[in-house]
């Protein structure tokens, strides 16, 4: 059974309709991608998943349970957390605050304890500015606090939206080498990315998305050579 | 630099003239009542310290508008009603029997508290309702509608309390430990004045180590700064809105009872002035900061205490008290003209609109 599987997901906004029928799974342990161009519908399906939208038809499924009626404060004890679009860290908090926000759901002191101790190890500069407002941070910085965030949660399933956008190319590799490290350890990874190239290095399988559709689903190994991927989101003629 | 003087208008240049004729005023004033020095030292001292303890009053209410508006983005007006619900109730049901029956002078303790607790009680009660009622449904539509229910709202429950307990002003009973002055540093003070200006800095202090310090605090201020986010660490956005407006009517509960201990009567129309001079005083330290609504209740407080005597005086005006409001809502149209993110504000209306 697959960890989570998503069935038909229709998601409007107003009568707009920018999911039209949306099917995608999740085996336990993987790194899936979603990838495809701008408004294809990749953030909106993140935001279906984790019930800040609600889909009007299809379902959600995490290990074998519907979440039709599920809150999207409740999805966090589900074992689901989200780095968001453009990272949303909370400006005004501290880094530590923002950390100590993204363990809100937890009542395991001593699990939080061990869990900032790995944020600190995965990202050093996090540790050095943990007395500093988020709003002050770098944009390489403030990935790594959502990211961090994220994992405070302790997540079994992690969902990661345009983690590389607005970053330099250098910081891109760093991002994808944590995700590659966080996956390891065994959170399994559902990934949003327009950067294709560089999801299908770390990803088991991929998911093309076109306007609010599934048009592809392979491993990341064949959709890499798939003809049609390599001239639209690859760059290769 | 022909550049930057095309850029000024004449509203902008108005504007400026406005200020500077007002500040003119003002030092005029403040010279002429210098020199002619009508009053005692004593009664500049006993100015400055009623200053003090009106302005601890607004300060405990603006806190209920700034955390509101820093959670929502909405101004709610219906929270002198908050106010005025808890005290009145308290009054009526525990105050006065509890001086007619002879408890209230021989346990004033036990009696405070009680109608402390019950004020409190009260106050949260009607905001969680109304917040419920009112307010929620509307969360998702644009930021006129709420404003016009807030209005709306004030008026029910004014009228409401008026409908259950009268129109007529109702006496709060004196505590004999707290008539008459105390001596400060040789300085008499009334001691009413001393246990608000008390209590209140108490109050502000424990609000917030509670905002910056603990666990629900940090949520709700997650949730002012991005409910969505927030809701993903699985912060239940709904009920750190329900616990923002539980805290802000909490002190305007307290507030109401400070209220009733300086000026020993109560009414159902008692919320409207406070209220607005709390939000003058909320917009006048920067709406959405704790801080700033407690400096700009105690300067709010003190401008309205001193500056009748002080600016107005020497001027020759008549009876310069009566125009207290005046000087409070003139302070209010400045700092909106010439810095409307008040004293301690960031540019909240830019960055969220």
């Amino acid at each position: 059974m697959a960890m989570l599987e998503v069935k038909n997901l229709h998601t409007y906004y107003g009568n707009i309709q920018a999911l039209q029928g949306i099917s995608l799974e999740v085996e336990e342990g993987e790194i899936v991608t979603l990838i495809g161009a701008n408004g294809a519908g990749k953030t909106t399906t993140l935001r279906s998943i984790c019930r800040l939208l609600d889909p009007r038809q299809g379902s959600i499924i995490l290990e074998g349970e519907d979440l039709a009626n599920c809150k999207a404060h409740e999805m966090v004890y589900k074992g689901v957390a989200m780095v968001p679009e453009g990272r949303g860290v909370f400006s005004r908090l501290t880094v530590a605050e923002n950390l100590d926000m993204g363990a809100f759901s937890r009542d395991d002191a001593s699990g939080v304890r061990q869990d900032l101790e790995r944020v600190y190890n995965l990202f050093p500069r996090l540790k050095e500015r943990r007395a500093q407002v988020a709003g002050t941070l770098s944009g390489g910085e403030q990935q790594m606090l959502a990211t961090g965030r994220a994992l405070m949660a302790h997540p079994r399933l992690m969902l990661m939206d345009e983690p590389s956008m607005g970053l330099s190319p250098i910081l891109v590799e760093d991002t994808f080498e944590t995700i590659k490290a966080i996956n390891k350890e065994g959170t399994t990874i559902l990934l949003v990315e327009q950067n294709a190239t560089m999801a299908f290095s770390v990803a088991d399988r991929g998911y093309v998305l076109q306007t609010g559709e599934i048009i592809l689903h392979d491993t990341a190994e064949n959709l890499k050579t798939n003809e049609m991927v390599q001239k639209a989101y690859l760059g290769i003629e | 630099m022909l550049q930057r003087l095309q850029n000024i208008s004449f509203l902008d240049i108005a504007l400026w003239a406005l200020g500077a004729i007002i500040i003119f005023v003002v030092i005029w004033g403040t010279v002429a009542t210098l020199i002619e020095n009508p009053y005692p030292a004593q009664t500049w001292v006993e100015t400055v310290v009623a200053g003090i303890a009106q302005g601890s009053l607004y300060a405990l209410i603006a806190i209920g508008y700034t955390l509101v508006y820093g959670v929502l983005f909405m101004i709610n007006f219906a929270h002198g009603e908050f106010f005025m619900s808890g005290i009145i109730t308290a009054t009526i049901f525990l105050a006065q029997p509890m001086k007619a029956s002879g408890f209230l002078d021989a346990h004033p303790v036990i009696s405070i508290s009680l109608i402390a607790v019950t004020a409190i009680l009260v106050s949260v009660g009607i905001a969680l309702l109304t917040e419920r009622v009112a307010y929620r449904p509307l969360r998702k539509a644009p930021r006129l509608v709420p404003l016009i229910t807030a209005i709306g709202a004030s008026f029910f429950w004014q009228y409401f309390f008026r409908g259950l307990y009268g129109s007529e002003v109702k006496s709060f009973p004196q505590f004999e430990a707290l008539a008459g002055k105390a001596s400060i540093l040789g300085i008499p003070i009334l001691k009413s004045h001393i246990i608000v200006i008390i209590a209140a800095v108490l109050m502000l202090i424990g609000l917030y180590f509670f905002i910056m310090k603990t666990k629900v605090g940090k949520s709700i201020r997650a949730v002012a700064e991005n409910k969505d986010v927030a809701a993903l660490m699985g912060i239940n956005v709904d009920r750190a809105v329900a616990i923002t407006f539980a805290m802000g009517s909490a002190m305007a509960g307290i507030a109401g009872v400070l209220f009733a201990l300086v000026f020993r009567q109560v009414h159902f129309f008692m919320g409207f002035i406070p209220g607005i001079k709390a939000f003058t005083a909320a917009v006048l330290g920067g709406i959405g900061s704790v801080p700033g609504a407690a400096l700009g209740g105690f300067l709010l407080g003190m401008f309205e205490s001193v500056g009748p005597g002080l600016f107005l005086e020497g001027l020759g005006i008549p009876a310069p008290h009566q125009l207290k409001d005046v000087i409070a809502f003139t302070l209010l149209v400045l700092v909106l003209i010439f810095r409307p993110q008040g004293i301690l504000g960031e540019r909240l209306a830019v960055e969220k609109a």
